[in-house]
């Protein structure tokens, strides 16, 4: 096995591995083994016990469950919005004839900007404050709908302005890969199709979509992976003291129970992080399954 | 279905700089019904704008195109009837090769849509047609490149259109799948007797399987006719330096008192005004003879395979290469001093004008 030029292969593997190695599988198997520690300490480096008390623990906290809650509905509804609206911008970028690279740039500026600053100017536009009701409001307001508090008036309301500014904030990157995939499709196929009177219907259906199915899959992954992880977007919107809010997600109450106001529990944050790991873990199984059937390589 | 184009013109404007590419220019010709057709041109001349024309892809900037009597000019691709064979087949990678050839079936809408038992039957008599019938539930990718561009040709003629248009369809080839597909394209043309017009840049091709050929250059027709004729009677010396492996040997030349002349030595005659001229002389008109007028300085013998070819010198030839000859197997060389002679096929030497190129 280790012959001479395997040798050399594996030492140019060893970079990559050591940095794998300390900074993901070693971590990887320590949470795991403070996920099934109760009340182990930090300073101390103590534990009372080893069981699964910590699962029951995560399992039957409402901020969990509430974070739980949120989470899933995140994924369900941003995940197949934004990947169905990227599609829709991006067929529609591909049918441009002019202007064209103007509209990409201008739908990818989004991506290059600061995340928590995003947040911010989401909040000015949707927050109620003493002075004014917010831009949203103003315009509901004109079309003589009373105004709504979305950062921190009803749920619905909140998991909209969560779930609007997830989409918005996804749409750049997913439509920068579904454009480029549209214009790799071969121009001949469009013209066979043209020739033999296909619909445009059909056209997409039967060709324009199995054609870009890998592009649009790997988006679906990713989607779920990045949806499942959201945090920093919940914070830049509704302050840190999420589970106040009732807006945590899974990110986040595995944060607090690190550092925040409940800080301080690492093995409840190892738990609620392998709950998440194995969900993360399921969903993508089941998309890779649901693929095989589907995506069209070439 | 007999295909007439009414000076038909094509331009593009274009895509660097200012100006406009006359890719088609003032086609006025008909191409006769149930006919093998070779479009034929250096690469860039338009030929490919040409089939696109004809089947709709790209709209004219003048003129008219007529399938019979029918005025097709403003008519989309999917209403001409036509069935068109692109390049890289452009066959759908994702779907078997069944589910290929019946794609343009299940588009039909209507009175004209079909069972499913007759879309079977279409797609299985295609099949049959271009022999690939064996192959139906394979992907695209699991045929060779011969097999594909059958697919591509059943999936054309699926519908039974007016008129086959094929680009390119031999270019992918290697050499041996090349002379048989080129063999089946004709028969297969034969069988179904549909017009069929195909684009090719390359003479032999055009010249073993057409009824007729079109030689196009810069978006202009040179010459149109049968393949032996065309090549007999060149209009022009870019037809004939075009057309024919070896390539003609084109020769500075002129004529003086009705007499042709290759430097000092006159090898023909021509009714015409003295006057420099080119002059063209074909491999195989070359006869070696010891009392031939036609001198050149021998150089050496080629002879591959059945072909033996004599390569010598001439000052006064312009073409590529040296002058190349290709003479019986057994002729009798007869080189003196290094000098060897020649007599010329009075029909396989042509004479054209220096001002304009044509043949005189």
């Amino acid at each position: 096995m280790f012959n001479k030029n395997n040798l050399k292969g594996w030492i140019y593997l060893l970079p990559a591995l050591i940095f794998t190695g300390v900074f993901m599988v070693y971590p990887l198997f320590d949470v795991l083994v403070y996920s099934f520690e109760e009340g182990y300490n930090f300073a101390s480096q103590t534990y009372n016990g080893i069981g699964l008390f910590n699962y029951s623990y995560v399992l039957h906290d409402p901020y969990f469950l509430q974070a739980l809650k949120n989470t899933f509905i995140l994924v369900i509804i941003t995940v197949p919005f934004s990947t169905g609206i990227a599609l829709l911008i991006s067929l529609a970028l591909n049918s441009l004839k002019k202007f064209k690279d103007l509209f990409q740039t201008i739908f990818f500026l989004p991506y290059v900007t600061n995340t928590l600053a995003v947040g911010l100017v989401f909040m000015i536009l949707f927050k109620k404050t003493a002075y004014t009701d917010g831009l949203v409001n103003l315009l509901l307001n004109s079309m003589g709908i009373s105004s709504i508090d979305f950062i921190e008036g009803p749920y619905w309301a909140k998991m909209f302005v969560l779930c609007f500014y997830t989409i918005w904030i996804v749409l750049p990157f997913k439509i920068l890969i579904l454009t480029s995939a549209l214009a790799s499709v071969n121009q001949d196929y469009y013209n066979v199709a043209r020739v033999d009177g296909t619909s445009r219907w059909r056209i997409f259906y039967r060709i324009t979509l199995p054609m870009i199915s890998p592009s649009l899959f790997y988006l679906v992954i990713t989607g779920f992976i990045g949806a499942f992880k959201a945090y920093s977007d919940v914070v830049a919107l509704f302050g840190t003291d999420l589970n106040a809010a009732g807006m945590n997600t899974i990110v986040g109450y595995i944060y607090d129970m690190l550092y925040g106001n409940s800080g301080g529990y690492p093995s409840f944050a190892s738990a609620a992080a392998l709950i998440l790991f194995v969900i993360v873990l399921t969903i993508t199984v089941i998309n890779l399954l649901v693929s095989k059937e589907n995506v069209q390589y070439q | 279905m007999k295909i007439v184009l009414e000076h038909l013109t094509k331009q593009f404007i274009a895509r660097q700089g200012k100006g406009i590419v006359t890719a088609v220019d003032d086609f006025d010709f008909t191409i006769p019904d149930g006919k093998l057709i070779g479009l034929l041109g250096p690469s860039g001349c338009g030929k490919s704008t040409t089939l696109n024309l004809i089947c709709g892809l790209e709209v004219p900037t003048k003129g008219k195109i007529y399938f019979d009597d029918l005025d097709v000019t403003e008519l989309p691709p999917e209403a001409r009837g036509v069935g068109m064979v692109f390049q890289n087949y452009a066959l759908y990678p994702h779907l078997t090769v069944r589910q290929n050839i019946v794609f343009p079936l299940e588009n039909l809408k209507g009175d004209k849509r079909l069972s499913r038992e007759e879309m079977n039957e279409k797609v299985m008599e295609a099949a049959r047609l271009v022999q690939i019938d064996e192959l139906m539930d394979r992907k695209p990718n699991e045929l060779s490149g011969g097999q594909q561009q059958r697919v591509a040709i059943a999936r054309a003629l699926v519908k039974t259109p007016g008129v086959l248009l094929l680009d390119e369809p031999l270019s992918n080839l290697d050499a041996r799948l090349r002379l048989q597909t080129r063999e089946q394209i004709r028969r297969i043309q034969k069988e179904t007797g549909i017009t069929t017009i195909f684009v090719t840049h390359d003479q032999e091709e055009a010249m073993s399987i057409s009824d007729m050929i079109i030689v196009m250059k810069d978006g202009a027709l040179q010459q149109m006719g049968e393949p032996q004729k065309v090549y007999n009677d060149p209009v022009n010396l870019f037809v004939a330096k075009f057309l024919g492996t070896p390539a003609i040997n084109v020769f500075e030349g002129k004529i003086k008192d009705k007499g042709l002349y290759i430097g000092e030595d006159l090898i023909g005659e021509r009714d015409c005004d003295d006057q420099d001229v080119y002059v063209g002389i074909r491999p195989e008109a070359f006869i070696p003879d010891k009392k031939g007028s036609f001198r050149c300085r021998f150089d050496r013998v080629e002879t591959t395979g059945r072909d033996t070819s004599i390569v010598c010198h001439n000052e006064q030839c312009i073409s590529d290469e040296d002058v190349r000859a290709i003479v019986d197997a057994d002729a009798q060389l007869n080189n003196k001093d290094g000098i060897i002679r020649f007599s010329l096929k009075p029909h396989k030497t042509y004479a054209f004008s220096k001002k304009d190129e044509k043949a005189l």
